[in-house]
Parts: C-alpha cells; sequence; structure tokens
C-alpha cells in the first residue's frame, strides 16, 4: 500500500478523532477492569476474611461468589459497550475516512 | 493428492480402534476403571463427524490463506467460539472443577485470573491484530522491523509455547484416555497425535476452525447440562448449595472465602499478569484473529469468546461445589468405599464423577468423549500454530528471505506439522510419569514474556526498534524459563532438590518488567541509519492498524 494514501489519511482531521475518541474510550474501559481486578487481588491477598463475609445474615453462602459472579459479568458487559460505539460509531468513521482517501 | 492419503489414514485409524476394543478390557480391569462404551462410541462419532470437515475442509484449502487464515472467512461469532475452543481445555473442564471441589472459592479466584485477560485483547489489541497481521504474530511485530532477526525470535518463542504446551496436553490426555475409556497410555498418546496431524496438514485452518467450534458447543452444552442437573438436587439455591458444602467439605467454612492458594500477594499479582497476558501472547489464539474478514467481526470474535470462557468458568465452579456434597458424601466414588480416603482416578476426577452420579453411564460417557475431544481440538490449534511459525516465519521469510511461493511454503508447512505430531507422541511418552503441571505455567509464562511485551510495543511505540525486540524477547525468555526452572515447580517437584533456588514459582511480575527494559533500552541506545528508519515507518503502520486501510484479506470481502 503507498504511503501517499496512507499519509493522505493521517492528515485528514477526522482520522484524529477517530483515534482520539476511541483511544479514550478503550483505555478508560481497560483502566476499569484493571482496578477492578487489581482491587478484587489485593483484597484476596491482604483481607481474605472480608470476602467470607455471609450474604445472609446467618447464612453460610459468602459474598465472595456474587463478587465473582458480578465481575465477570461487568466485564463482559464492558466488552459489549465497547463493540457497540466501535462496530458503529468509530467503524462509520473510519469507512469514511478511508472513502476520502482513495477517492 | 490428499485424498488417497486421508483414506489411508482413515483406514488406519479405524484398524487402530478394532485393536482398541479387543485390548481394553484388561486396562480396563487393570485401572479399576469399567471399559466405558458409551464414551467411546460417542468419541468415534465426534471423530468421524471431524475427519468429515477435514475431507470437506482440504479441498477447499487451495491458498496459503486459505490453510492458515482459512481464508479470512470466518465470521465474528464463529470465530469466537473458535477462540473459546481453543482457550477452554479439558484441564480448566477437570482441573478447575476439582481446585473448586477441594479448595473452594480459590478455585474461582483462578477462573477470574484466566478470564481477566480477554477484555484486556478486546479493548487494546482485537483491532490492531487484526489490521496488522496476516498469518502469524511475527507478520505484526517484523512489520517495520528487519523480517529475518525478528521472525526468528518470534518463532522460537512461539516454538517454545507450543512445545510445552503440547506436552502438557498429551501427558493429560494419556492419563485422562487410560482413565476414562481404558486404553494404554501410549496407544491414547499416538491417538491423540494422528488425529492432530490428519486435521492439520490436510485441513489447515479451516477443518481446525471447525473442531474447535464443535468441541466448545460440545463442552458448553456438556458442562451446563451436568452443572444444572447437579445445581437441581439443591433447588437451584445457593444457599442450600453453599451450606450443604460447607457441611460436606473438610474445610468447612474455610470453602467460601480465598484460602491458601493466592495468600502471598507476589504469587497473586504475578499469576495475574502471567495468566492475562500470557493470554494476549499465545500464538494459537493471536493467530485466530486473522481467520476474520475485519476488525469489526474480529472484535465480536473477542465478545463471544469472553462470554463463553467466563460463562463455562462459572458452570465449573457450580459443578465443582456441587460435587463436595454429591460426590464427596458417596462412598461409591472413592478408593475402597472410604470417604476419607483418595477419590476414584485420582484428584482430578470430580467432574468426571459429578457427571454420573446425576446422569448415570450415559453422561459419564458424553462428558468423557467431551474430555477427549477437547485436548484433541486444542493441540490441533498448537500444531498449526507451531507449524506456521516453522513455515511462515522460519522457512518462507528467514531462509527463503520472502522467496518461496505459497505453495512452498504450504507444503513445509505440512511437514513441519507432521513433525511436530511425531515430536508432541514421543516427548508425551517420554514425560508419562513427569509432573507436568508447570508446564502449562511455563507456556503462559514464556507467552506474557517473550512474545507479548514485544508484540505490544510494536503495536504502540514508536520507538521500537530491531535491537530492541530481539533484547526484550530474549530477555523475557530466558527469565521466565530460568525462573520456572530454579522454583519449587521444577527445581524440587521434578529435579529432586531440597530447596529451590527462587521462592516464587510465577515469573511474571519480575520476566515482564525485564523484557519491557530491555526493548526499551536496546532501542533508544540504537542509533543506527536502520533504527531511524525503523522508526519512521511506524507512522504508515499506525494509520493501518487504526484504520485497516491495506489490511490482509480486507479486499476479497
Amino acid at each position: 500500500m503507498s504511503s501517499e494514501v496512507y499519509e493522505r489519511i493521517r492528515n485528514n482531521p477526522k482520522f484524529d478523532e477517530l483515534v482520539g475518541k476511541r483511544s479514550r474510550f478503550a483505555w478508560t474501559l481497560t483502566v476499569v477492569v484493571l482496578g477492578i481486578y487489581f482491587a478484587f487481588i489485593m483484597v484476596v491477598a491482604f483481607n481474605p476474611t472480608l470476602l467470607n463475609t455471609p450474604i445472609w445474615e446467618g447464612g453460610k453462602a459468602s459474598i465472595a461468589w456474587p463478587i465473582g459472579a458480578g465481575m465477570i459479568l461487568l466485564f463482559w458487559l464492558m466488552t459489549g459497550l465497547y463493540i457497540r460505539r466501535a462496530n458503529s460509531e468509530f467503524d462509520d468513521i473510519n469507512a469514511e475516512i478511508v472513502k476520502g482517501a482513495i477517492e | 493428492m490428499n485424498h488417497p492419503m486421508l483414506k489411508w489414514a482413515t483406514a488406519a485409524l479405524a484398524l487402530g480402534w478394532v485393536g482398541l476394543a479387543v485390548a481394553a478390557p484388561d486396562v480396563g480391569q487393570a485401572q479399576k476403571q469399567g471399559i466405558n462404551i458409551h464414551a467411546i462410541v460417542m468419541f468415534f462419532f465426534f471423530v468421524l463427524v471431524t475427519l468429515g470437515i477435514t475431507y470437506w475442509a482440504a479441498k477447499r484449502t487451495k491458498t496459503a490463506t486459505d490453510y492458515y487464515a482459512a481464508g479470512g472467512g470466518i465470521t465474528g461469532t464463529q470465530n469466537g467460539l473458535a477462540i473459546a475452543g481453543d482457550y477452554m481445555s479439558a484441564a480448566t473442564l477437570l482441573g478447575l472443577t476439582s481446585l473448586t471441589y477441594f479448595q473452594g472459592f480459590d478455585g474461582y479466584i483462578y477462573c477470574i485470573c484466566f478470564y481477566v485477560g480477554w477484555p484486556f485483547i478486546m479493548f487494546i489489541m482485537a483491532e490492531r491484530l487484526r489490521n496488522l497481521g496476516k498469518f502469524t504474530f511475527a507478520d505484526i511485530t517484523s512489520y517495520r522491523l528487519d523480517q529475518r532477526q525478528v521472525r526468528t525470535v518470534a518463532a522460537i518463542g512461539s516454538l517454545t509455547v507450543v512445545v510445552f504446551y503440547l506436552i502438557a496436553q498429551m501427558v493429560g490426555a494419556g492419563q485422562l484416555i487410560k482413565l476414562l475409556f481404558g486404553l494404554d497410555y501410549w496407544l491414547a498418546v499416538v491417538i491423540v497425535g494422528v488425529l492432530m496431524v490428519i486435521y492439520v496438514t490436510f485441513g489447515g485452518m479451516i477443518a481446525t476452525t471447525w473442531v474447535q467450534i464443535i468441541k466448545a458447543c460440545l463442552l458448553l452444552g456438556g458442562g451446563t447440562l451436568v452443572m444444572l442437573l447437579a445445581f437441581s438436587q439443591f433447588g437451584f439455591n445457593f444457599e442450600t448449595l453453599a451450606t450443604q458444602a460447607v457441611a460436606n467439605s473438610k474445610k468447612g467454612l474455610a470453602l467460601m472465602g480465598p484460602g491458601t492458594l493466592l495468600a502471598d500477594p507476589v504469587t497473586a499479582v504475578s499469576l495475574s499478569l502471567g495468566l492475562m497476558f500470557g493470554t494476549a501472547g499465545l500464538p494459537h489464539i493471536l493467530m485466530r484473529f486473522f481467520t476474520v474478514p475485519n476488525a469489526k467481526e474480529a472484535r465480536k470474535s473477542v465478545f463471544i469468546a469472553t462470554f463463553c470462557v467466563g460463562f463455562f468458568f462459572t458452570v465449573v465452579a457450580i459443578m465443582g461445589l456441587s460435587a463436595i456434597t454429591i460426590v464427596g458424601t458417596n462412598p461409591q466414588y472413592f478408593e475402597g468405599g472410604d470417604l476419607a480416603g483418595k477419590l476414584l482416578g485420582g484428584n482430578n476426577m470430580p467432574a468426571m464423577h459429578l457427571a454420573q452420579a446425576v446422569g448415570g453411564n450415559l453422561l459419564l460417557g458424553f462428558l468423557s468423549a467431551v474430555a477427549f475431544a477437547t485436548i484433541l481440538a486444542v493441540v490441533a490449534g498448537l500444531a498449526l500454530a507451531g507449524a506456521s511459525a516453522i513455515s511462515h516465519d522460519l522457512y518462507a521469510n528467514v531462509i527463503r528471505r520472502g522467496q518461496a511461493t505459497e505453495a512452498e511454503e504450504v507444503r513445509v508447512s505440512k511437514s513441519s506439522s507432521l513433525i511436530l505430531g511425531v515430536l508432541a507422541v514421543l516427548l508425551g511418552i517420554a514425560f508419562e510419569k513427569q509432573n507436568v503441571a508447570f508446564m502449562v505455567g511455563l507456556a503462559f509464562g514464556v507467552a506474557a514474556s517473550c512474545n507479548f511485551p514485544v508484540l505490544i510495543l510494536s503495536m504502540y511505540w514508536k520507538g521500537l526498534t530491531t535491537r530492541g525486540a530481539i533484547w526484550g524477547s530474549i530477555a523475557g525468555l530466558v527469565s521466565a524459563v530460568l525462573i520456572v526452572v530454579l522454583s519449587k515447580a521444577v527445581w524440587v517437584v521434578v529435579l529432586g532438590n531440597k530447596e529451590p533456588i527462587f521462592p516464587y514459582e510465577q515469573p511474571a511480575i519480575f520476566s515482564m518488567p525485564l523484557a519491557f527494559f530491555f526493548a526499551w533500552l536496546g532501542s533508544v541506545t540504537d542509533k543506527s541509519a536502520r533504527a531511524a528508519k525503523e522508526i519512521e515507518a511506524f507512522e504508515d503502520q499506525y494509520v493501518r492498524a487504526q484504520t485497516g486501510f491495506g489490511a490482509a484479506g480486507a479486499a476479497a470481502h
């Protein structure tokens, strides 16, 4: 592929808009996932008994399990959130940029 | 040329099965594990279907793109299932159920560690991988760097991961099949090796993908069925399940929270890093991103895969908890009927015993067949990744300097998969009596420390040069391997020394920063003209990574 076309894409202000928006969104989601996950790992390492707290008073089932399942569900929903924006909004801008560059 | 050989191989396999049927009862008695006719019939059916698919795929595999990347014609949903299939091994089903059975919540923590790499791959890697790659991940790392040098180290990294992972799978397969089907260990290993080579050699990525998809559906379906049947015995009430588990486990209430497994923060963080970024550096997983037509489908695949993996881990956790009560209180599943004694067949058996307890021999047979199918699919994916590293990276681009024709390249790939198959069988037999638990850890450690840092830097950091990539890969590879060898898992358990030289078993927290540091150091001190050119070439690569313009296979769709 020719460098010229890449250059043209690069100089399109929409390219910066796309990259800026998408990167911000992706990194925000990443930071949230890693933040929650490593907070969880730190609780496991430094204050494990906290997770032994029963869900229902007098019950045996601990909050650890729903917290774990909740994390799995939340992270998956976040990937869904990402593709919802990426596969419509971002891809539309993307298609426009590429179209503009090869015409 | 393919077809007569395929027929021959099918015939040989059928003969193998006849031999097996004759030989099996004796072995079965010796194992105290009755020969499992349901399992054998169902597994045989799986093999027939997958061989049929391989035959179909062989006819559709004409070009190198067909062979390595299924012609870029796999949809996002199909690829998502296939990725999940590649990622969920028999060790996931058996090992993690068993971990929850014995350790309670620690098992689920492990599941979460294995899971959390997926969102990361989605946000940071998926679309760039698709936009830059072609057949192997070295296509990306060598995009603007020296082809021969960077591909050589990438291939070494890939092959190290593939070989360790293969050995672990082969030994696991042999033990499991010996137990579940009543076959000789060596015969089981040979069957796995032969089928793996057939899928990969004749059907390439198309056959491998479909084997993965079928296996993923079977595993998800089988696991969910067992889980639902087991959970129904507690009225689908988690409190009842937990109360009875606590009452029936030796660990008691400790089941309900984190235990000793990850008590040490260094180990916990290191394991997390290794599993998370190791997932993002496994060559057979990375290859799957090149089978879809564009970035949109690549994202969709990760979405589907993330769901399957997360869902399955939760199923496995509930299976483990249920097994504590259903299996753990039934003397039938213990050696000599002694509840305080050992589980029949060993510590990895809670999932299988649970299937038998809730669904009889039919369900046990089904789950056994699924476990066997799972191993087959995983080794096929690994073999294809290994063969591609040899043919696409080493042969076509390093030895032939990009001058090999597609046909030559594919031919080398096929011979390589045959060689890998023979090697896997021989190593599988050689390691029969060895403790291979460390090998999967080592594979993830090398993937996280040797493959991942250079891959991510090549996509995100303009300043990476060839020298930096080489230094980083080698630093990651050497430190990860050394740490594992000097730790308890190898130095004490395998080599029989008294004290480990290195106190931690998980290498990632040490080896990943080393890899990044040396990649940085090697790059910033590289003032050569080549380095300047490589840095300049980042601009074009960056635009392609972001927009997919010029991406392989995009035009055809």
